[in-house]
């Protein structure tokens, strides 16, 4: 072979491996970094009462962030409790029942809707979702409320999650064979008897994952929900109350007060535990999908 | 006594099939023509497809026989750029026009394509599926009609002792046989069947072609495929499309020995 050729062979195939070594290790560096940054506030306090505590003085040197974590759980739950039955239903519509037209209206609507910045939204939020829920949600409650709550980190959540989750959806159920829906409906099934039975079961897994990697997507998102939620540090299950999640504490605070002892550790630390929250998530959603797929 | 009363049973689902002296028309079609915007799919056609016997659609690829097995049972309605008109008679029902139950229409009409498609169930509940979907609710029914076809298509003994295990893990050949036992679960009046052995080894092709024999008595049956030699080895009456027409249609015998039409005779020469 041409000596070139050989040449030019080995520089591509070491490059791609280079390329592909670098991808895999961000996450492990950026680990590491975080681990390494909160080892101060993790040597001086156990991890259960940084993570268990409510109490969150940082000028007392009090770090709970037990508050945070349960307001970025609410939050996501409340925009999946939104986003995945209309995503879910959007997208059997589509991909079954639907005919061209409106299929050709529906798709570049969704790309548009994926492509709008996330501080969009949350001007969107702010002057649309806030208002409404002051203004009709909590008289109807017969409470008052600023707006400025979980509710509306979770419907401006969903809207964002939507287009997200709905295009994987897409994806997964326009991979059922049309031979299969063929031999389906050979039997004597309806359209929705096929989806039903033969669809959704044969994609379960991939419907599983959309859902997984959309709460993911959620649970880290911070600019919009910041922009709605209130941010204040309390425990509260009232959803018309407002919420501080995660990645807002750290987006507001990183860079202030960091004369604080100890405040630029809890940081990171808040980081770690975003981090790990959605690695947990991630392997949890994982973990179903190898279920259904060897069951 | 159990399977007396049982056929008994079946027998009330599905009127028993009464054997005629004359062969009658099942299926016939007429002016049939789909298209797709601005192009042509199938052109005039005109077919009677005879009861107990097997019609051959036969021709080159993409010559539309797919298309024309599809309009019977009107899985054309998947693609609704397709239009689709003329007049297909099942049984005195118009298929295309009529106000079809559509589902119940497909139930007359068994699917077998080109590969195997087993649901994502057991190998039981593919059978039963169509059952279910029938409104059967008794249980020893379903089980004697699972087994009953299961035999029919000579996988019971292979497949017995693992009836629950997926219908996947089944070898391509059995599990097209299966696809084809699941079809006969509905008791259909054809078995419209695509090129069912293009993906399967010659020995399992050979078991799908001696089994279509078989059932002609009591089925009828369309086979769609573009191998000469299959046709020759099982067309009652063979059918011969190209670009979207019949070009010759008749016996196997007379048409093969005297083509009449030069595309015919090219496409025998190329067969052979």
């Amino acid at each position: 072979m041409n000596f070139s050729r050989v040449i030019y062979n080995k520089f591509l195939s070491s490059w791609m491996r280079i390329s592909i070594t670098v991808i895999i290790l961000i996450p492990f560096a950026i680990g590491i970094a975080l681990l390494l940054k909160s080892l101060p506030i993790i040597r001086s306090d156990s991890i259960f009462n940084l993570v268990g505590s409510g109490k969150w003085a940082p000028s007392e040197g009090k770090f709970g962030f037990r508050p945070y974590i349960l307001s970025s759980v609410y939050v996501t739950l409340f925009s999946f409790l939104f986003a995945a039955p209309v995503s879910f239903l959007s997208a059997i519509y589509l991909t079954q029942f639907a005919r061209g037209r409106l299929i050709k209206l529906v798709y570049p609507v969704i790309d548009i809707l994926a492509g709008i910045p996330s501080v969009i939204y949350g001007v969107w939020g702010v002057l649309v979702i806030v208002p409404f829920i002051s203004g009709f949600v909590a008289p109807v409650f017969n409470t008052s409320s600023s707006g400025f709550t979980i509710l509306a980190g979770g419907i401006v959540l969903a809207v964002m999650c939507i287009p997200y989750m709905l295009n994987m959806l897409l994806e997964v159920l326009k991979t059922v064979p049309t031979g299969l829906k063929e031999a389906t409906l050979s039997l004597g099934a309806t359209n929705w008897e096929t989806t039903k039975h033969v669809v959704l079961r044969n994609c379960f897994s991939g419907v599983v994952s959309s859902f997984g990697l959309g709460i993911t997507k959620a649970f880290g998102e911070t600019l919009a929900v910041m922009m709605v939620v209130g941010n204040t540090v309390h425990i509260s299950f009232n959803p018309l109350q407002s919420g501080y999640p995660l990645p807002a504490l750290i987006a507001n605070n990183y860079g202030e007060m960091l004369s604080i002892p100890l405040y630029d550790s809890a940081l990171m630390f808040a980081a770690l535990l975003l981090m790990t929250i959605i690695l947990v998530i991630n392997l949890f959603f994982r973990f179903l999908m190898y279920r259904a797929v060897n069951q | 006594m159990y399977q007396e009363v049982c056929d008994n049973i079946e027998n009330l689902v599905v009127e028993p099939k009464v054997k005629r002296e004359e062969p009658t028309t099942v299926l016939k079609i007429s002016n049939l023509n789909v298209n797709l915007p601005n192009h042509p799919i199938l052109k005039n056609i005109n077919l009677e497809v005879q009861e107990n016997k097997i019609t051959v659609l036969l021709g080159p690829s993409g010559c539309g026989k797919t298309t024309l097995l599809k309009s019977i049972n009107r899985l054309t309605s998947l693609t609704p750029e397709l239009k689709v008109t003329g007049k297909i008679l099942i049984e005195g029902e118009d298929v295309l026009n009529g106000r079809t139950n559509i589902p119940e229409l497909r139930q007359k009409m068994g699917l077998l394509s080109q590969r195997p498609f087993p649901l994502p169930f057991s190998i039981y509940k593919n059978i039963a599926y169509g059952l279910k979907l029938k409104g059967v609710r008794d249980k020893n029914l379903i089980e004697y009609n699972v087994e009953k076809r299961l035999r029919e298509v000579g996988l019971w003994n292979e497949v017995k002792d693992r009836l629950n295990t997926p219908a996947s893990s089944l070898s391509i050949g059995q599990q097209q046989r299966l696809c084809l036992a699941r079809g006969l679960a509905v008791k259909p009046k054809i078995i419209l069947a695509d090129e069912p052995t293009s993906a399967l080894d010659p020995t399992s092709s050979k078991t799908i072609e001696c089994l279509l024999k078989e059932l002609k008595k009591h089925y009828t049956i369309i086979l769609v495929t573009h191998v000469l030699r299959q046709a020759v080895r099982l067309a009652d009456h063979v059918v011969f499309m190209y670009y979207g027409e019949i070009i010759e249609q008749g016996e196997p015998q007379e048409l093969f020995k005297h083509p009449k039409t030069e595309k015919l005779r090219n496409y025998l020469i190329d067969g052979n």
